[in-house]
């Protein structure tokens, strides 16, 4: 990633050498954007002053730099999108876009990258569009240290701050995401990577793949979003060391499977959401190393879940660890820590010698009268998932963690 | 009735009960505290037990207290004072001294371990309030529980009686009612029903501080819109305030009718 | 002055006071109040004192009627049958605070020497045996001076040399004026010290009268001999239709000395 950041650079300076600059400002010979652009050839750079440009729709089709200085806008006028890459090679920075048009009828964006390879797109900033970041039948992009911003109130009349569709080996890292629909939204988005973003407040997920294979995800913050991160109708998603906090309200989740295969979640940290993971068709997934602190459920399966092995996880006072809804699973838990475990480790070998089982009578009684929710943390209930405990009989039997650690692992 | 209520409170705090109880929640914080550290956590167990412990020690100290002083009362009632001043001021007596023993008991290891720079502040002084009224309901309804029965065992029984039934048999006979009913919109019914117990109504106010709201919302639009804003927080705890006020009013209509 | 009008009180179904008409107006007049067990003389004295609230009927106490007062009781000094006290509070906390309560001039000192108390100031009630704190108990009904004086029982527990000094106390509240009630078991005391007889029987007012009155109605030298020719001449005459039961409504928490 640095290396390729740091070729890059060279080839800038390399191309610098041969290349022409292009000065825009209000006091130079070219004043407007658009005469730039149209003047410059491939190779050269394009150098914006810092000012307000309202020159409406600019096309770039032609392998250029587009570079600001000190965050020049460029003003849309609110009508039409700002800027369109319809090139490869275009690198964009240091731009501030306002005022991108909005439509109910056509997906508006700030900035739109169209049939583009190794284009870059990095340190903007970008204020209340429909889209923010719109790339469509592209690849080897990178998208960095931008922000976008919005101020999205419904989810119907709003886009994404990221919106990426047909594209592969993208690379999203360290942006600033929030007031959209979805953070960034990935639809048949294959080989990207995303990392180090922090998206926040967002009306639905902050991250959100449909359709999208052999993709990771890391290090990215995901904080009061409807729901964290949904990973839908995807094989072969890496999801580590994310922290997945505060994605509280009804339905939000922290992270939700759906329809996907050969996962591996490792590494994340899941605090204070309404359910941790939400899995429904999930096949194949391997959990290790996540903690789950502080949430209303920290996992709830449904329907259709296969081969989910959690083991080494921490499981810390959260209200219900585990519910499981269907009844034949082959759902594995191993060598998780569970606070909520009550054993003891006679042999001390770090395990405890008596199995733990994470689903509790309550959980079962919830599924049957939701209502009853105004009972958690009643003496009764305690009561009754004290006798379930010790003589199980609505509660799924082979639900359970045969080694439970007597230590937290993380 | 203040200067009953200080005589009484007098009395109460050289009681080695009072002391023992006081004991207890000190030893039993302290050593949550120094285990966990993790106020939220701390603050979840400690509410189990106060939510039990406190109703039924109130309980026990209210009953127990008035057929102890039971000849001290013949001695008041023989003096130019006002009969409701004389139950009310003992009554508040056995109350605050329970208090007293709750919020040093608790509030001494929570100063300790500098409770008022940790962010758990307003989740711990929702479990302080909720042990307080909870200890003031009991005793009350403990006292008006001794107050109508001279037989001390009938008395005895019939107050513990009326804890199990708050803490335990209520809640079983409303999860019961939710269970048979469950095909019918249920939850304004199952908020309703959680009016009427002054336990269930302390345990859901430290449950919307812990932020739970948001997970009791899960279920549908009613509880979303009750426990989601600050009516949720506002009607409950005005339904425990009018749950403070009739043990009150219940010992003055006793008190104005009783032979001694 | 002590007015009562046709009172009447019963616990459940039944009757303690059935029309009890009784004046005590005379100033320094010590009258007994006398009868068997069960006959209503401490309910008399609780309604009285407003502790026993009557079914029926009316007591004013100079000209006030007591339903539902309180104020008037400051007019009143009353001795207990037994009294206990708390546990924690030392003998002179309780007088302080039961000085505290009523606020009014207090001659405590007097007393607590009189009994001898001095030694037992600092001790909890608790701790003190049954004589020691009828002695207490006596403090706190004589050191007030009010116009009204009710014992009942005063001479539970009190050893000779306090049963004397008792005896001179009485004397001198009788010299100061007051209206004096006593209920007791003690004929010699009634005999040496009282002025006048009330005889409750079932309920009602059997006879009201001087002590020498008492004993020429029945023709008996004494006034021991004259209540046993009262209650012989009852059973020989009028059996009861049944068993009065022997009831004392706070009987749970006290004990009983029988006749």
């Amino acid at each position: 990633m640095k290396r390729r950041t740091l070729c890059f650079l060279l080839l800038c300076w390399v191309m610098a050498l041969q290349a022409k600059i292009i000065v825009v400002c209000a006091s130079c010979p070219i004043q407007s954007v658009k005469q730039a652009i149209e003047q410059a050839q491939d190779g050269d750079v394009v150098r914006i002053e810092s000012g307000v440009y309202r020159e409406g729709l600019l096309l770039v089709d032609k392998k250029i730099s587009i570079s600001g200085h000190n965050f020049p806008v460029l003003d849309g006028g609110g009508k039409d999108e700002i800027l369109i890459i319809h090139a490869d090679s275009v690198l964009v920075e240091g731009l501030e876009f306002r005022n991108a048009g909005r439509s109910n009828l056509k997906d508006l964006a700030a900035l739109r990258i169209r049939r583009s390879r190794h284009f870059c797109i990095r340190n903007n900033r970008i204020f209340d569009a429909y889209f923010g970041i719109y790339v469509e039948r592209s690849a080897q992009g990178c998208i960095s240290d931008n922000q976008v911003l919005g101020k999205s109130e419904k989810e119907a009349t709003s886009g994404n701050a990221i919106h990426a569709w047909y594209a592969d080996s993208l690379e999203i890292v360290n942006n600033y995401l929030s007031g959209y629909r979805d953070g960034i939204y990935l639809e048949f988005v294959n080989h990207s990577q995303v990392a180090d973003n922090l998206s926040e407040g967002n009306l639905r997920y902050g991250l959100h793949f449909m359709f999208s294979n052999d993709d990771e995800y890391g290090c990215n913050t995901f904080r009061d979003n409807g729901a964290g991160v949904a990973v839908m109708f995807s094989k072969r998603i890496f999801m580590f060391d994310n922290l997945f906090d505060h994605n509280w309200g009804t339905a939000a989740y922290g992270l939700l499977l759906k329809e996907i295969y050969d996962a591996h979640i490792a590494g994340n940290r899941f605090t204070q959401n309404t359910i941790g993971i939400f899995l429904e068709g999930a096949t194949r997934i391997e959990y290790r190393h996540n903690l789950f602190k502080n949430n209303g459920w920290a996992i709830q399966m449904t329907g259709g879940c296969l081969d989910n092995h959690f083991s080494a996880n921490d499981f810390e006072t959260n209200t219900l660890d585990m519910v499981v809804n269907s009844r034949v699973n082959n759902n594995t838990f191993n060598g998780n820590y569970w606070s909520e475990y009550a054993g003891y480790d006679l042999d001390r070998d770090g395990t405890g010698d008596v199995p733990h089982r994470p689903v509790k009578l309550f959980s079962y009684i919830l599924n049957q009268s939701p209502e009853s929710i105004v009972l958690l943390r009643s003496f009764f209930i305690d009561l009754l998932n004290y006798s379930e405990k010790i003589s199980p009989v609505f509660t799924p039997q082979e639900v359970s963690d045969q080694s439970p650690l007597m230590q937290s692992v993380l | 009735m203040l200067k009953i209520l200080k005589y009484t409170l007098f009395d109460l705090l050289r009681s080695r009960w009072s002391y023992l109880y006081f004991a207890f929640y000190l030893v039993f914080t302290a050593a949550l505290l120094f285990l966990s550290g993790d106020v939220s956590k701390v603050v979840v167990s400690l509410m189990n037990v106060i939510l039990i412990l406190s109703p039924l020690i109130a309980t026990m100290f209210g009953v127990m207290y008035y057929y102890n002083s039971r000849d001290f009362i013949e001695l008041l009632l023989a003096q130019p004072l006002r009969r409701t001043h004389i139950f009310w001021g003992q009554y508040l007596g056995v109350a605050l001294s329970l208090s007293v023993s709750l919020l040093l008991g608790i509030g001494i290891p929570f100063t300790f371990y500098g409770i008022f720079h940790a962010a758990g502040l307003g989740h711990f002084l929702t479990l302080l309030m909720d042990g307080i009224i909870l200890s003031f309901i009991f005793s009350g309804i403990a006292f008006l529980i001794a107050l109508r029965h001279e037989n001390k065992i009938k008395g005895f029984g019939l107050a513990i009686l009326m804890w199990l039934f708050f803490a335990v048999i209520y809640d079983g006979l409303v999860l019961m009612l939710l269970i048979w009913f469950r095909d019918y919109p249920l939850e304004a019914t199952s908020l309703g029903l959680a009016l009427f117990n002054p336990i269930d109504l302390s345990r859901i106010l430290i449950l919307l501080q812990l932020d739970i709201s948001a997970l009791m919302g899960y279920t549908g639009a009613v509880f979303q819109k009750f426990l989601g804003s600050q009516m949720g927080m506002l009607l409950s705890f005005g339904a425990l305030l009018l749950w403070l006020l009739f043990p009150a009013w219940g010992i003055r209509q006793s008190a104005l009718a009783k032979d001694f | 002055m002590i007015t009562i009008r046709n009172l009447h009180k019963a616990f459940g179904n039944v009757p303690v006071l059935q029309g009890i008409d009784l004046e005590f107006s005379k100033k320094g007049t010590i009258t007994a109040i006398l009868g068997p067990n069960g006959s209503g003389k401490t309910t008399l004295i609780k309604s009285l004192l407003g502790m026993v609230i009557p079914g029926k009927g009316l007591i004013e106490i100079n000209g006030i009627d007591v339903r539902g007062q309180w104020e008037y009781r400051a007019q009143i000094d009353y001795l207990p049958q037994i009294a206990r006290f708390p546990d924690n509070l030392t003998v002179s906390e309780l007088i302080a605070m039961i000085k505290d309560l009523r606020n009014q001039n207090a001659d405590d000192a007097r007393f607590i020497q009189l009994f001898g108390l001095e030694p037992y100031l600092d001790k909890r009630l608790g701790n003190l045996s049954g004589g020691t704190q009828q002695k207490v108990n006596l403090t706190l009904a004589f050191m007030y001076d009010s116009p009204i004086l009710i014992l009942d029982e005063p001479s539970n527990g009190l050893d000779p040399v306090a049963m004397l000094h008792f005896r001179e106390l009485i004397s001198e509240e009788k010299q100061k004026g007051k209206i004096i009630l006593i209920t007791t078991h003690i004929m010699s005391l009634v005999e040496e010290m009282a002025d006048e007889v009330v005889f409750l029987l079932d309920g009602k007012v059997y006879f009201h009268g001087t002590v020498s009155a008492l004993k020429e109605q029945q023709q008996e030298s004494s006034v021991e001999r004259a209540i046993a020719a009262i209650l012989n001449v009852k059973k020989k005459h009028k059996p009861l239709e049944k068993p009065q039961p022997v009831l004392i409504p706070d009987k749970a928490f006290s004990f009983n000395i029988s006749t």
